[in-house]
């Protein structure tokens, strides 16, 4: 049940590619938002416009575009300041996508041009993440801990797709110089209990990380009550365009962190031989930046403000409840991530007995216009841990309706009936 | 309704009941592939014997119904025969696969392996039916050395 004060079929209408038709007639029924997410009207109309009439250069041109053009990249990052709830604008670095911002923060340990305490790495320091990573937060970390001879250790995960939190003093140690971990599982759904892992790393002096990718698209998320000192997260998943990230980190790390790109407009002033560097946040936005897509990601959070991510929560509450009822009744269906409400997104990745996710993908798509994905999701230390190649995730957001469970519900039974 | 011409009845009854699957002793060369873009798996054995007769293509792997069918219909379509005339069927079936669908497949040397016409059309999906059938190559390659 949808509540009322939600009007889903009015929320459609915002987003074109979801009343299309697919060849051969059939009708799309989009459960792939977790891998990206479609885009409403006022994004794209406000990308169009601002590259049909004020497209221009930021920063450096002195012209009347080059100042519309630079207010407005300026506007979208005061806009996703205020709906991240940032202390400071200037916390808010706009990156290529959610992997530029991990990267960004992993190639600050271990630098040599970084003398910082809470960033030097080396032999015996650790670095902490979990089973349940995207790759995206376990490569960069592996870059750094091949890079400087740290050890890189993680969080398990329980049968029940929770973080396993029993050996957390054991893991999270005075050796311990970064935890960074999802907020929320791309695969199981599993919202992590970042509190506690906080507080353990407190305890031992150590920075947080959040991969917040599958979160800020779904709930309001607060970096000032958050508490932790870095979040990434990507446009593409939460109604913006692709090409754009954003990293927010706590002011005072930021200002002590290196470079990760030389170019324009990251510096201060350039000699021959050396080069000193922009405050934050321009420091991190070398050379020019997406700037038409930086304008949609601001767009975009005015969408979903404007729609209201209690509203947007709610709503993706009442499709998972009704997802779980409903797969629930698939014969054979083995949800991988927890079955209940409790701390979870609308994100669902299950398997069925004796049919590989390509095929239940294929299927789904040929004969019903369903799209979910299928595969590892770029998680495969987790698919691994659970024993299975791969599994078939449907992923809900505000656009969807619990018909379009019943649809792919329907349409599960139908593959089971190509391979009974 | 595009679905049905991918899985044809033959490809869904080699997959549930897949030919000459499980790995075999003896063999002169063992090959493993993977397709990274979707984790499928194939570990193949061939034992080459007297004459260049391919005198069994043992195997084992995880994977999508096309690739297992695939696999399981190679083991059929080689065992017995030459290695060369294996090699112009692989070559042929290879033909097929990166033909986009518009490649009339040859059904006197390919026998059921025509099944897989469908995939074709299909970009995402010819590496499935392929891996089994590069390993074979990879494998006979390596037992000649
Ligand atoms: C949890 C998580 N982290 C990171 C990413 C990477 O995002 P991007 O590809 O935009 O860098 C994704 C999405 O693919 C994700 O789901």
């Amino acid at each position: 049940m949808t509540s009322t004060s939600f009007d889903v079929e009015r929320i459609r209408k915002d987003f074109p590619v979801l009343s299309r038709e697919l060849p051969g007639g059939r009708p799309l029924v989009y459960l792939d938002s977790g891998n990206s997410s479609q885009k409403p009207t006022p994004v794209v109309e406000t990308m169009r416009e601002h590259m049909a009439m004020h497209y221009s250069n930021v920063g450096r041109a002195m012209h009347a575009l080059g100042s519309e053009s630079t207010e407005a990249y300026e506007s979208a990052r005061d806009k996703v300041a205020a709906f991240i709830g940032a202390p400071s604008r200037d916390e808010v670095i706009f990156t290529k996508n959610a992997s530029e911002a991990l990267n960004l923060v992993a190639y600050s340990f271990g630098n040599r041009s970084n003398t910082d305490p809470r960033f030097t790495l080396g032999p015996g320091d650790e670095i902490v993440i979990s089973e349940m990573e995207h790759h995206s937060n376990i490569v960069p970390w592996q870059f750094l801990a091949q890079r400087t001879g740290a050890t890189l250790k993680w969080f398990g995960v329980t049968d029940e797709g929770r973080l396993d939190l029993s050996g957390i003093s054991g893991l999270v140690t005075e050796r311990t110089k970064i935890v960074s971990i999802a907020h929320q599982s791309n695969v199981l759904g599993t919202v992590n209990p970042v509190a506690d892992v906080l507080r353990r790393a407190r305890e031992v002096g150590a920075l947080v990380m959040l991969d917040a990718s599958q979160s800020v698209p779904h709930h309001a998320v607060d970096m000032a009550s958050l508490g932790v000192d870095f979040v990434a997260f990507t446009g593409h998943k939460m109604v913006g365009p692709s090409g754009i990230g954003v990293l927010w980190g706590r002011a005072e790390l930021l200002e002590a962190m290196p470079p990760f790109m030389g170019g324009g407009e990251m510096i201060e002033a350039v000699w021959m031989d050396h080069s000193t560097y922009a405050a934050v946040p321009h420091k991190f936005e070398a050379g020019t930046p997406p700037i038409v897509e930086a304008i949609g990601l601001g767009a975009a959070v005015d969408y979903l403000s404007g729609v209201g991510m209690e509203a947007i929560e709610a709503h993706e509450r009442d499709l998972t409840a009704h997802a779980l009822d409903a797969l629930r009744e698939v014969p054979t269906l083995r949800l991988i991530g927890p079955d209940s409400l409790e701390r979870r997104g609308a994100t669902l990745s299950f398997t069925l007995e004796g049919i590989h996710p390509h095929d239940v993908g294929q299927i789904l798509d040929d004969e019903f216009g369903i799209a979910v994905r299928v595969g590892h999701h770029c998680a495969r230390p987790l698919h691994l841990r659970f024993g299975i190649p791969a599994t078939t995730r449907a992923s809900f957001y505000l656009y969807n309706t619990t018909g379009e469970i019943d649809a792919l519900v329907r349409g599960l039974h139908h593959v089971q009936k190509v391979f009974a | 309704m595009i679905g049905e011409s991918m899985y044809q009845e033959l490809i869904l009854e080699h997959y549930k009941h897949p030919q000459g699957r499980g790995l075999r002793e003896p063999y002169d060369a063992e090959v493993h592939h993977v397709n990274p873009t979707c984790g499928d798996e194939i570990t193949l054995r061939v034992k080459v014997g007297d004459a260049g007769k391919i005198e069994d293509v043992s195997y084992d792997g995880q994977g999508c119904s096309i690739s297992q069918a695939a696999a399981s219909v190679l083991h059929e379509l080689t065992t017995g025969s030459t290695v060369e005339e294996t090699l112009s069927v692989v070559d042929e079936f290879t033909r097929l696969m990166q033909g986009r669908g518009k490649v009339e497949a040859d059904e006197d040397v390919l026998g059921d392996a025509v099944a897989f016409a469908g995939v074709a059309k299909f970009p995402a999906r010819v590496k499935c039916a392929l891996l089994s059938w590069m390993a074979y190559k990879d494998a006979v390659v390596r037992s000649a050395r």
